[in-house]
């Protein structure tokens, strides 16, 4: 059996038609001046070069970068001058500052958008719910395709360990440029797509590379209030083509004021905690001792989750320093038909951003009776039952416990450890990787893999 | 950076007056004073026990924001807590790991609260007081440390650690169980501070809010601890401050709804474009700028991109406080506040970029003029947007 589901798919792009219109207009050659081999050469977009931080990154660089008096950073500066630009040129389909938003009053504070613009003009299409992984389909919409226009910057590491930035740059086939585009469909101020490595032309799918790129975004922009997102397929991705989402909300979401409960800290520092008290089950990233241990054990996490067809969103929050990691059972839910007709006619998508406690919603009348209740009766149905969630953290865990052992060993490989300090990370391992692996043993027997 | 230290002294001067500091450095407590007002919003006031516990000279700590005390192990949870207190102008008390200036974090039970001017119930100050957790307040007990923390917190921290470490251990044992029945002890990997701590910052607060009382008596301009007047039209929250504050570029905002348009917020950069000082322009017409030789016609072509709620760019000639005049790009845009179309009032401001011509060319970022025009704009209505969706305004009707 195939899971379907029907939804309006989001427009990001304004050159996103419906697939049969698509079709009929390739035959008739481009001039959309897209980002595909017929219209990159000779191109140019600006280019931000983004420094990479060491790997070992001491408590003092820490505190040394915070030290700096916090100005609008750079990176978001570009953001936010170029999305402006673009909203005084009209690309947008409507202006989200007009949309009215509330925050709706209660403990966690969710916030109600009315939004109805953003479904408009388009007819439900059909999508396969039941695989997280799935092949490129170059016939479907990609990013390759939008108008680069559309397209804000490149967005990449610098070679020389700098910031950079080139108002004009060609664009570099042989480099796999990442982009930054808008969605012509924002949900907030500063909506944008990060598309890693865009002309590869990578299916939705988290790889370690690629979630290296998105930290190293929230943590240039600096800004706590611009997070980015990702929602897997089967978990309200509509288009197969990898990227993550980002904008702009000076609110803390009500996923950032639950309280949590630390399960364990992992060698490179980092801390696993699970979400308490909120209606979607979910585990936090947080510390560790840099940006890419940090990035290693969420990517292991989220490869896991993909391999296992398991859907999934990630919020990454606090400049990078917050990682939500949340499975999600709606969509499979609402193929099998066990999601009340009630729900459904709120035409709600749990994606990353509802799960976070933003709720974008399409009815005037939903936005009026919007409640801390209604919220969370929505989104206690995006959750994995408790069950299911123990099995699936068993998994994760399984997995990056693996993970953890190709640390260790590249750690005996530097002997020259102070004495006293190996001494005491040995010891560290120990009760990590042990309770790790009897972890893992003692659930495995109840998972259920399809 | 100078202009900046002149803000900072006045900012405790004008309010307390210059021998609000002899008083404040008989309080044996540790706290600071930040003034959300200043851009960044910096230490205005470092009292002498704060400065011995965290090793930084006055010199380090004035002027600089609250978060160069945190590091990797401060929770960051914690610190979106006290980043919302701010923004909404309430009081907060917290467990929290700061850093010492030798790089060594030690737990204290972190108290702020709000300083509010009395006769126009502004956000003035925040006083954070800082007591470090002394201890015995925690479960594992035993040795009692002096009640001044300073210098025996690496013990302190070291328990913790264990502490936290053993925690851990039980945590593991019991997801392995899957008993997921079990009620959880701690929530949170923190040094609890107990009611001696409490005790103790209140109090300190306590003498803290009483000498900045005392001493506002002196100026005239009094303040309290409790907001007992409803800030007038126009009111700039410390919310829309600290945002507003982090942009650098030359800008004003006007409030359409006042008056004559007059302008509510000014920026340091606006300041020093213009050689005003703040009070001289905030209350006035956009108008200020303008001159002998300004167009006339240019005038009123902004005057009909406000009426038609549009954003315009025009080149105007412009006059400083001392009659010098120049060319200038400005930018005008609408910013829309949160609730929809269906109110009467969903422009907020008018926010209006100004960049001087001549300097269009000295550009240390990389970013043209124009899009760090643009880019003020988008931070200043991501600033407005969020704030008026209502989470900060029901936080400051409770205080």
């Amino acid at each position: 059996m195939m899971l379907r589901i029907k939804r309006v798919p989001t427009v990001v792009s304004n050159y996103q038609k419906d697939e049969a219109e698509d079709t009929a207009r390739r035959s008739g050659g481009c001039g959309k001046n897209c980002l595909r081999s017929c219209c990159i050469p000779g191109a140019k977009l600006p280019l931000y070069a983004f420094k990479k931080v060491n790997n070992i990154e001491t408590d003092k660089a820490v505190l040394e970068t915070e030290n700096t008096e916090p100005p609008v950073a750079f990176l978001d500066s570009l953001v936010l001058g170029e999305w402006e630009d673009r909203m005084q040129r009209g690309l947008f389909r409507y202006d989200v500052t007009a949309c009215e938003t509330k925050v709706i009053p209660g403990e966690y504070g969710f916030i109600a958008q009315l939004n109805e613009g953003r479904h408009l003009k388009k007819r439900p299409t059909e999508f396969r719910v039941d695989k997280v992984l799935q092949p490129f389909d170059g016939n479907k919409f990609n990013f390759t395709k939008v108008g680069q226009e559309e397209v804000l910057f490149q967005f990449e590491a610098s070679e020389d360990g700098e910031v950079q930035f080139f108002p004009n740059a060609p664009i570099d086939v042989e480099n796999s440029p990442s982009m930054v585009a808008i969605n012509v469909s924002p949900i907030e101020y500063g909506h944008v797509l990060l598309i890693p490595r865009i002309l590869e032309c990578l299916p939705q799918r988290i790889d370690h590379e690629s979630f290296l790129l998105a930290l190293y975004m929230a943590a240039e922009a600096g800004n706590p209030y611009f997070r980015l997102g990702y929602n897997s397929l089967g978990a309200f991705a509509t288009i197969n083509h990898l990227h993550f989402q980002a904008y702009y909300l000076a609110v803390p979401f009500p996923i950032e004021k639950a309280p949590t409960k630390k399960i364990t800290t992992l060698n490179g520092g980092v801390i696993i905690s699970e979400l308490l008290k909120y209606p979607v089950r979910g585990l936090v990233f947080e510390g560790g001792n840099s940006l890419q241990d940090l990035s290693n054990t969420v990517s292991d996490a989220c490869v896991c989750l993909q391999e296992n067809n398991i859907p999934y969103n990630v919020l990454i929050s606090d400049c990078g320093k917050r990682i939500f990691l949340l499975p999600q059972c709606y969509a499979e839910k609402q193929a099998l038909g066990e999601v009340s007709a009630e729900l459904l006619d709120t035409q709600v998508n749990p994606a990353v951003w509802e799960i976070s406690g933003h709720m974008v919603l399409k009815r005037r009348k939903d936005y009026d009776e919007a409640s801390e209740e209604n919220a969370w009766r929505l989104l206690a149905e995006v959750s994995l039952s408790d069950e299911r969630f123990r099995e699936v953290n068993a998994l994760i865990f399984e997995a990056i416990a693996s993970g953890e052992d190709g640390i260790e060993n590249v750690n005996e490989t530097f002997p020259e450890e102070p004495e006293t300090n190996a001494q005491s990370l040995e010891d560290e391992n120990a009760i990590t990787q042990s309770s790790h692996h009897a972890m893992v043993a003692g659930t495995q027997e109840c998972l259920v893999l399809q | 950076m100078d202009s900046k230290l002149g803000l900072i002294q006045q900012s405790v001067n004008t309010r307390y007056s210059q021998w609000v500091r002899d008083a404040l450095d008989e309080l044996p407590d540790n706290f600071t004073i930040t003034d959300p007002s200043i851009s960044g919003h910096p230490i205005v006031f470092a009292s002498r026990g704060f400065l011995k516990m965290s090793g930084y000279s006055q010199e380090e700590v004035i002027g600089q924001n609250g978060k160069i005390f945190q590091g990797p192990k401060t929770n960051r949870r914690t610190v979106m807590e006290i980043r919302e207190a701010i923004r909404e102008e309430r009081g907060i008390q917290v467990n929290l790991l700061n850093y010492r200036k030798d790089g060594t974090p030690f737990w204290m039970l972190f108290h702020l609260s709000p300083i509010f001017g009395k006769e126009d119930g502004r956000v003035t100050h925040f006083v954070a007081v800082q007591v470090p957790i002394s201890r015995k307040q925690r479960r594992n007990g035993g040795v009692s440390l002096s009640e001044d923390g300073s210098g025996l917190n690496e013990i302190v921290f070291g328990s913790c650690r264990k502490e936290v470490c053993s925690d851990s251990l039980l945590e593991l044992g019991r997801v392995l169980s899957l008993d997921s029945g079990s009620k959880v002890l701690d929530i949170e990997e923190t040094c609890e501070a107990g009611d001696f701590e409490k005790r103790r910052a209140a109090s300190a607060y306590n003498n803290i809010l009483s000498v900045l009382t005392h001493y506002s008596e002196l100026t005239g301009r009094l303040v309290c601890g409790k907001r007992c007047s409803v800030p007038a039209a126009g009111y700039i929250s410390s919310s829309l401050n600290i945002s507003l504050g982090r942009i650098k570029q030359s800008f004003v905002l006007i409030d359409p709804h006042l008056p004559d348009m007059p302008i509510v917020y000014a920026s340091d950069a606006f300041l020093k474009l213009t050689g005003y000082d703040r009070h001289d322009v905030l209350g006035c017409n956009f108008g200020v700028l303008d001159g002998v030789d300004t167009d006339p016609s240019t005038l009123h072509e902004i005057k009909e991109s406000i009426q038609t709620e549009q954003a315009c760019t025009v080149r105007i000639l412009s006059y400083r406080k001392d009659k010098s005049s120049f060319w200038n790009c400005l930018h005008l845009s609408p910013v829309r506040n949160a609730s929809g179309k269906i109110t009467s009032v969903q422009i907020a401001y008018y926010v209006g970029v100004q960049i001087e011509e001549d300097c269009k060319n000295q550009d240390r970022h990389g970013l043209s003029p124009e899009m760090r025009q643009l880019s003020a704009v988008g931070a200043v209505k991501v600033a407005v947007r969020s704030l008026s969706m209502g989470a900060s305004l029901a936080g400051s009707s409770k205080s």
